[in-house]
This record gives C-alpha cells, structure tokens and sequence, in this order.
C-alpha cells in the first residue's frame, strides 16, 4: 500500500519525463479504463448490439462468433449485451455505496474526532465493534436479511463500510484540529461546524480522495460477489457476479463466465491504479525531487 | 504488561458479547421471516403449522428473552440448535471448522512462503523483471475478484487441462483417512494412508490459491515497502561501511526489521483468510465454516448466524490480541513503552 516513497526515488532516477510516465502514466491508463466503462453504462442501451433480456432458446450458448462476440449464455442471450448493461448496476453500485459510506464515516468521524470526549469515545467504539466482523460475513447475513435486491444488498455494504471512513476522518481531522489555521479560525469567532466542514474538511480530503478511488474497485468486487451467491440482483437483471453465477458450471462453454468476471477485473485495476496515481500526486513526499 | 493483557482480553470478551448482540438485533429487526423461509409455501399458509413452528424453535417469546437463552447457552457452550441443519450449531461448527482451518493454514504459508521472498527480492532489484513481476501478481491478486479467479482455475486445470481434482476435499473414491484432528492432512499422515494424502493434497492446490491470492499481493507490496523503507536506515549504511556482505545486509540486518509490519498483517491476513473463505468454499464444494455460513444466512438460520458470527468475532478479537502481543516480542520499543 506505501509504495510511495520508493516510487519517488525511482522516478527521480529515470529523470523528468520519465519521472512523469512513472508516476501519472498508470493513473491517466486507469482514468481512460474508468471514463470508457462509465461511458459504456451511459450509452448502453444504444451500443448493445442485443436487447440484454431477449431470450432465444434456438442460439443456447453458442460460443463467440461475428454475430455474438462474446458468444450466448445458457438461455440464448447475448453476453455482450448483458456485460454492457451490467456495467451500469455494477458502477452504480460501487460508486453510490462508496460515496455514501465515504460521507457518513466523514460526518461521523470528523464530529467525533472535533468534539472529543464521549462522543469521539463512543464512535471508537461503534467502529470498533463492525470492525470486529469479517465485512463479507457481515454484509452478506444484513443483506440476506433484508431480503434479495439492489437496494437491501446496498444498505448491506454501507453498515460495513462507513468504519473505515470514520476511522480515517477522525485521524486527520485530529492533525489538522491542532494546526494554527484553526486556532485562527476559533478566533475570528466561527462556530463549531463552520470550522470543521469549511475548514477542516478541505484541508484533510486528499487521503480520503485516495481512499475512495481505491475502494470503488473494492466495492464493485464485493457487490459483485454478493450478487454472486445470489444476493445482489433479481434475474433477468444483468450484473457481473450474477452473470460469472450463471456460467460457474459451464466450464466447456467459458464464455460466458470468463467475459462478466475480466469486465470487473479491468473496471477494478482502472480504479486501483486511478487510486495510486491521486496518492503518489497529494503525497508531497513522493512530489519532492 | 500482565495488565495490558488483562484489559485487553476483558476488553475483548466485552467487543465479542457486543457482536452477538449486534448480530441479534439485525436478524431480528428485518423484514424477513425464517418460518416462511423454512417452511415453504404449503406448511407456511397453515397458521397452526406456523404456531408450532415458532413455539418449538422460541420465536413466539419476546425477544429480550430470546437473546437471554441465546446468552444463557453460551456460558453452557450451547450455540442452540441449527434452524436448517437441526442440530446442535456447536456440533455444526465443530465438524465443519476443520476444512476450513486446513484450507485457510495452507493458503497461509503460501502467500508467506511466495510473498515475502518476492517482496524482497522486488525491494532489492527494484525496478527489474522481477519487480514488476511483483507488482503484477499483488495487482491481479487484490484486483480479481475470488469467485472468478476460481471458476477460471477449475475451467483451465480441471475442466481444461484435467491435470487438477474437481471440488471437494477428497475424491469420493478415496477412504476418507479416520478422524484424530479432521485436518486430511494429518490424518492420512497418523493414519500412514499415503494415498489419502496425495488425494486430500492435490484437492488443496487450487482453492489454496485462489484463496491465496488477495494476501499474497499485500503481503507482497508490505514486505517490498517495508524493505525500501528499512534500506534508508542509517544501520545499514553502518552495515556497509563495515564491509558486511549484501547477503548478510538482507537477511541478518534488513529483514528482521522489515517483517516487523509485515507480522501485522500477517496476523490479520490469517483472520481474513479462516473467515473470508465463503466465496471460495461455494465454488470448491468446500465443506467448510464459508459453505456454512452462507447456508446460514440465506436459509435466515438465526441461531446458526448468530453461533458463526460469535465465532468469528472471536477468532478475529484473538487473532488480533495475539499479533499485538507478538508485536511487543518483535520490537522492544513498543514492549517498553506498554510496560510502563
């Protein structure tokens, strides 16, 4: 994860454009993967070649060909379709839960780590206690609860995944509490929560920026598993776990497993490297020559 | 430091009895009904089934007091009595742990055995073949998504290739060795049935590395970064200036301080790998705590979640107790200033 000082050293060694390419040439390849799948989940329902429910028994799994690129899965639908439209429950899903999350845990935790005392002692706590379960136990028993759909599954992976937010919000809310700009601002008469989400907040948001780029990768990987078990989405919607679901038996028909599950590949590295480019950019350590 | 430990296992019992309570409330407080869910259609539209149904299993009692049995039973060692499986969740968990601990230990050692060698080796030729080799492994590794990776590994090496076992722990041919510790491995080797060893090994390879593969790339990016960081120490620079062989430097002076945060997550690693195995046990047929788990929550198996989730949080809380403490043993700084 703290790749980043030795990152800089070997930038420094492959001189100024080099040092460029090293640095920002993955991030501006992630960024291009990111932008293309979210123009792809936009534009879906005009670049399907097929509509994505349209079920044709007579073309059962056919393997990939002119007509299907990606071949047809086991009731005759086009995978190409169905992955295209997917891209938007999955996108949608990883970014909403990690948005949201993201919002909460800096809600929380910034309150907590600025008023101190009980409250601060409380939230430790609270975190502590979702912290304490393996998140995909977690998620998948709330989310199985709640009842199979986009939305319950959502609520589920938010419960587990404001912690680390507020965690993260609380520390640096705590380096920049003690910073003269504050005390400035306490003396200038502002109150309370003026100071910490106009202050406050911008000061500390470039690891929190870092954190959510590299989480909606994550996010997309675990909807798309509880989607998987049969959690996330009810069928015929198209989603990428879902359809790796639908295919995990078809071992001689490959196509249509292999295809869902290299789509978030590629959607997560997008974000992985995005993620490392925003952190190696904020990082003054890394900036320094 | 007899103190810190007492704080921290009171502290622990009290996150673990907190967990169950957690867990209590969100599968009591939703809207779905485990009387519908078991008893299918038919039995579920008769209301004296249904009555029966909840009088027998405690649901018709408020639920303060379910959670009192709940809690009473625990102090029994009574988990109670599985909703889907009808029997005791103890006895479920006893017998489905061990596959779950032999699958998670093997993955284990593999992404230590593989991880910190290349880890190393990356920090020390950086920016060769073998650095990116690095980088592309714990990439894909923490990029992939498990349940993908192994419908991709049972294709090419099963389905494909058929050069691995299909799921499962054991073919079914094979005499399944007698049960001393349910760990196959060592089974077969107390019984000295060296067939059954090979079988139960070969079963292992694949699921332990796609298992393997999220922690093998952290504690592959870890081990290189901590490496890095340790090289800009002065004592190595004073290892140098006394003309110390590069060998020496690496192994003698630079790893030992390097591992230090990699024990840490190692610790964790070994938490996530023994709970986080749901997607791969799904998909080997991998009768394991996962495969459980799963059935437990989608079947809404209340005292079957709850038992699990008590587990867990408990292996999880120990775990976490115990890198801590190893912590102190790797660096005497910390050890001090916990002592004092």
């Amino acid at each position: 994860m703290s790749a980043t000082t030795d990152d800089a050293t070997s930038a420094w060694r492959a001189g100024r454009f080099g040092r460029w390419r090293r640095r920002f040439g993955l991030a501006a390849f992630g960024a291009v993967i990111v932008l293309l799948w979210i123009v792809i989940a936009i534009l879906a329902p005009v670049i399907s070649p097929y509509p994505f429910e349209a079920v044709d028994v007579t073309k059962r799994l056919l393997p990939p060909s002119q007509l299907h690129w990606l071949g047809t899965d086991a009731l005759g639908r086009d995978v190409l379709s169905r992955l295209l439209w997917g891209s938007r429950i999955s996108l949608f899903a990883g970014i909403v839960v990690v948005a949201i999350g993201a919002v909460l845990g800096v809600i929380i935790g910034g309150v907590a780590a600025y008023a101190g005392g009980k409250a601060e002692e409380l939230m430790m706590r609270a975190t502590d206690l979702v912290l304490c379960f393996p998140p995909i136990i977690l998620a998948m028993a709330i989310a199985a609860a709640l009842g199979i759909g986009v939305r319950n599954t959502m609520i589920a992976m938010l419960i587990v995944w404001w912690p680390k937010f507020a965690r993260l919000a609380r520390s640096l809310v705590l380096v920049q509490r003690s910073q003269e700009y504050v005390e400035a601002a306490v003396v200038m008469g502002y109150g309370p929560g003026r100071i910490l989400f106009r202050h406050i907040v911008p000061n500390a948001v470039g690891p929190l920026v870092v954190l959510v780029t590299l989480d909606v990768g994550q996010a997309i990987i675990t909807f798309a598993g509880l989607s998987f078990l049969g959690l996330g989405v009810i069928p015929p919607m198209p989603e990428w776990g879902a359809m790796v679901s639908e295919g995990r038996e078809l071992v001689d028909q490959w196509w249509v497993a292999t295809f869902p599950g290299l789509a978030i590949l590629s959607v997560v590295v997008g974000f992985n490297f995005l993620g490392d480019g925003i952190r190696d950019w904020l990082d003054p350590k890394s900036r320094r020559q | 430091m007899f103190r810190y430990l007492v704080m921290r296992v009171a502290g622990m019992a009290v996150m673990a009895l907190l967990a169950t309570l957690v867990v209590f409330l969100i599968a009591n407080q939703v809207p779905g009904d485990p009387v519908l869910a078991q008893l299918g259609d038919l039995a579920a539209s008769d209301p004296n089934m249904v009555a029966r149904y909840r009088a027998r299993w405690g649901l018709d009692r408020p639920l303060w007091e379910q959670y009192w049995i709940f809690l009473r039973g625990i102090f029994n060692g009574d988990l109670g009595i599985s909703i889907s499986t009808q029997r005791p969740v103890l006895d479920d968990i006893r017998q489905y742990a061990p596959a779950t601990v032999e699958l998670a230990t093997i993955s284990f050692l593999l992404s230590l055995i593989v991880g910190i060698p290349l880890g190393v080796l990356a920090a020390i030729r950086r920016d060769t073949w073998i650095d990116n080799l690095a980088r592309f492994i714990s990439l894909a590794g923490v990029s992939s998504p498990t349940f993908w990776l192994a419908f991709i590994m049972l294709a090419l090496f099963y389905g494909g290739l058929q050069i691995a076992p299909g799921p499962g722990r054991i073919d079914l041919s094979v005499m399944t060795p007698p049960s001393v510790t349910g760990l196959y491995l060592i089974d077969a080797a107390i019984a000295g049935d060296w067939e059954a060893w090979r079988n139960a090994a070969a079963h292992l390879i694949l699921p332990s590395i796609v298992l393997a593969s999220g922690t093998l790339g952290l504690i592959t990016r870890t081990t290189r970064a901590s490496m890095l960081e340790a090289m800009t120490q002065d004592y190595v620079r004073v290892a140098r200036a006394k003309g110390l062989r590069e060998r020496k430097i690496v192994l003698g002076h630079l790893l030992p301080n390097a591992l230090i945060p990699v024990v840490t997550l190692g610790g964790l690693a070994y938490a996530v790998l023994l709970t986080g195995a749901v997607m791969t046990e799904t998909i080997f047929s991998w009768p394991g705590l996962g495969r459980y788990t799963f059935r437990s929550a989608v079947a809404l198996d209340f005292p079957g979640i709850m038992g699990i989730t008590l587990v867990v949080a408990v292996v999880y809380l120990v775990i976490n107790l115990l890198t801590d403490l190893s912590y102190a043993l790797l660096d005497p700084r910390v050890a001090r200033e916990r002592a004092e």
